[in-house]
């Protein structure tokens, strides 16, 4: 019927931008979508390339390979990956815990974990601060071992992880819990100790929602501000994140640095988060739909 | 491996799934749990595999006791219901998932493992899958992966929960049939569960029927239904009607009537007495015969089965009859049991 009714469009020369679906609503919501994404996001970042856009290549060459611009970027994005990387490690066991083993005080602890989502980060970095100084609860004990994490980069990974751990956590946890019970029984029965079986089994079907979580925790720590420019020192060259630099930049009122250096992290974020999301599409595609 | 198990009892937090259960399963069997929901039957087969273990008892897998074994040691092959595939592993992955855990001393060289899959492939009749992933098959072939893996470490015991139960009519068939000459050909020990009977009574050789908790009978499939150990077992296997009747001295009576000394040897007082459809006759004589009023005629296949509403309480009794049997205008009628058990009531 349809397509005597419609004879001139033969297949496929008619851009069909929508499936038919028993969903209704496809148009309102992509509409609502773009303009939505656009005017929150697209908008913010769109202005912020044109800027940079307008500084010229050679100007931007030249503000964007300062060496302290590079000193910022490499410590911003080593320290937001050792933190991930720490929160995917340790989140995965935190979230296991919560799932698997009922003990007193889970419910608490379970809250616990969102705690860095709430406090101000100011006063995660002004308490880590505390901690970590070299007369501080933590750092007078590690000070005579010559480990120093208060305003050295290893203060600014604690930080990040710190912020990050809860990304890892809550996009872990749901999976796990819905991860069946009998797959691991399978493997049991098919003589898999339990090490090989949380190895072969259940970390492979979790890692799609770890690298998510990931994701989430790199983002949010190569963007953090609040809490880790308490506990870093922001010495120049040594512990001086990229997002304070921006700052320092602004209030010097040199709007062309600030804005060639944020077009720069903007790019490698960008980059590093593309990535993550091919590896996972590669990922689904061999585990079906539902990964 | 023959098993024998021993009193067997398990409690969920003081709740008993299973009373002290005990049975011997022969070498080479093909034996079938059957029973309701809530029978216990899925525990049974979880306490043989080593997933659960017993609050009392022990399972012997030949002289050995197994009960202290863990579910890794006793080297059993067990397949889900819901198949439990790894669906990050490949087919063949799959399959070889069993070899490849062993450690470097048992652990056959790669090149054997990957022959290995393949031939088990071809066994379950899925020779060109091994490079797919679980969620690209059906039902049916993920059935047969989750088979050829359990098959793969060559277990003692196969032990299979609800083998077919998420799959459609036909498939489920046809895998029955499958799994019967599979069976015959490897001649390993097979439990299965089942709450089908007609599963169970077409594919095993033996089947214990359980219910809440206990066995009521174990047997041929053919002793199971025409001698049922109880009530019970008569009501859950094939189709039947039961008549409260009363014992006196070796005579049943149904109401007032004398359905003649069918009852030797069974206690005074109420009894119930089970009849199948198929296992009574039109008869004209009223002498030791049921009578009653047609409340509704269906057909039924080849048969035609008669309502009969029999006695003053109005109990139902589903009489199948040929469909050749031409329906009489009298509303009431008398059939004759040829075949028929008796239990006492409660």
């Amino acid at each position: 019927m349809t397509a005597a009714l419609l004879p001139r469009f033969a297949a496929g020369t008619l851009p069909r931008l929508r499936q038919p679906s028993v969903l209704p609503g496809f148009g309102l919501t992509l509409g609502f979508t773009l303009l939505y994404l656009s005017a929150v996001v697209l908008v913010p970042l769109g202005a912020l390339v044109a800027k940079a856009a307008g500084l010229g290549i050679s100007d931007f060459a030249a503000l964007a390979t300062d060496p302290r611009t590079l000193a910022a970027l490499r410590l911003s994005f080593l320290a937001a990956l050792a933190a991930a990387s720490i929160n995917a490690v340790f989140g995965v066991l935190v979230a296991w815990v919560l799932v698997r083993y009922d003990f007193p005080l889970r419910r608490v602890v379970d809250a616990v974990i969102d705690l860095p989502f709430a406090l101000p980060t100011a006063v995660a970095g002004i308490a880590l601060t505390a901690l970590y100084a070299p007369n501080g609860w933590v750092g007078q004990y590690l000070a005579p071992l010559g480990l120093k994490i208060a305003y050295t980069p290893l203060g600014v990974v604690a930080a990040l992880t710190f912020v990050g751990l809860p990304f890892v956590v809550r996009t872990v946890e749901p999976v796990l819990r819905d991860l069946d019970r009998d797959v691991e029984e399978a493997a049991a029965t098919l003589g898999a100790s339990r090490r090989q079986t949380v190895f072969r089994v259940v970390l492979p079907a979790l890692l799609p929602s770890i690298l998510t979580g990931f994701a989430l925790a790199l983002a949010r720590a190569v963007g953090e501000y609040g809490s880790v420019i308490f506990i870093a020192g922001n010495i120049p060259y040594v512990s001086e994140i990229a997002p304070l630099l921006i700052v320092i930049r602004l209030e010097e009122y040199d709007y062309a640095a600030a804005t060639a250096l944020a077009a720069e992290m903007l790019g490698i974020a960008f980059l590093m988060l593309l990535t993550i999301n091919l590896i996972q599409a590669v990922g689904r595609r061999r585990l079906g739909r539902h990964a | 491996m023959d098993i024998s198990i021993r009193r067997l009892r398990k409690e969920f937090d003081r709740y008993p799934a299973l009373h002290g259960v005990s049975l011997d399963i022969a070498s080479g069997e093909l034996l079938a749990l059957l029973g309701p929901s809530g029978s216990g039957k899925t525990t049974l087969l979880r306490l043989i595999a080593g997933l659960e273990f017993p609050t009392s008892g022990a399972v012997f897998f030949g002289a050995e006791d197994a009960s202290q074994k863990s579910v890794r040691e006793r080297n059993v092959g067990f397949v889900f219901q819901h198949y439990a595939l790894f669906r990050h592993m490949s087919v063949a992955d799959n399959i070889a998932f069993g070899l490849r855990v062993r450690d470097r001393a048992t652990r056959p060289p790669e090149d054997v493992i990957r022959r290995r899959a393949a031939e088990l492939l071809e066994l379950v009749q899925l020779p060109q899958i091994g490079n797919r992933f679980p969620h690209q098959l059906s039902g049916g072939q993920r059935q047969r992966v989750a088979l050829a893996r359990a098959l793969a470490i060559e277990p003692q015991v196969l032990l299979l929960d609800e083998p077919f139960g998420a799959l459609d009519a036909k498939v489920r068939k046809e895998l029955r049939r499958w799994l019967r000459e599979l069976h015959e050909r490897t001649g390993h020990t097979t439990v299965f569960v089942t709450h089908d009977q007609e599963e169970a009574m077409e594919m095993s050789d033996r089947v214990v029927v359980m219910g809440q908790g206990r066995i009521e009978q174990v047997g041929a499939p053919d002793e199971i239904y025409d001698r049922p150990a109880s009530a019970f077992v008569h009501g859950f296997i094939g189709d039947s009607s039961a008549l409260s009747v009363t014992v006196d001295r070796g005579e049943v009576f149904l109401g007032r009537r004398s359905l003649g000394p069918l009852a030797a040897g069974l206690p005074d007082g109420p009894a119930r007495m089970l009849l199948r459809p198929h296992d009574l006759e039109l008869t004209a004589q009223s002498a030791g015969a049921i009578a009653g009023r047609i409340a509704a005629v269906r057909r039924h296949g080849g048969a035609r089965m008669i309502e009969l509403e029999v006695g003053d309480k109005g109990e139902r009794l589903e009489v199948a009859v040929p469909a050749s049997t031409p329906i009489c205008p009298e509303p009431v009628q008398a059939f004759r049991p040829l075949r028929w058990q008796i239990y006492p009531a409660g």
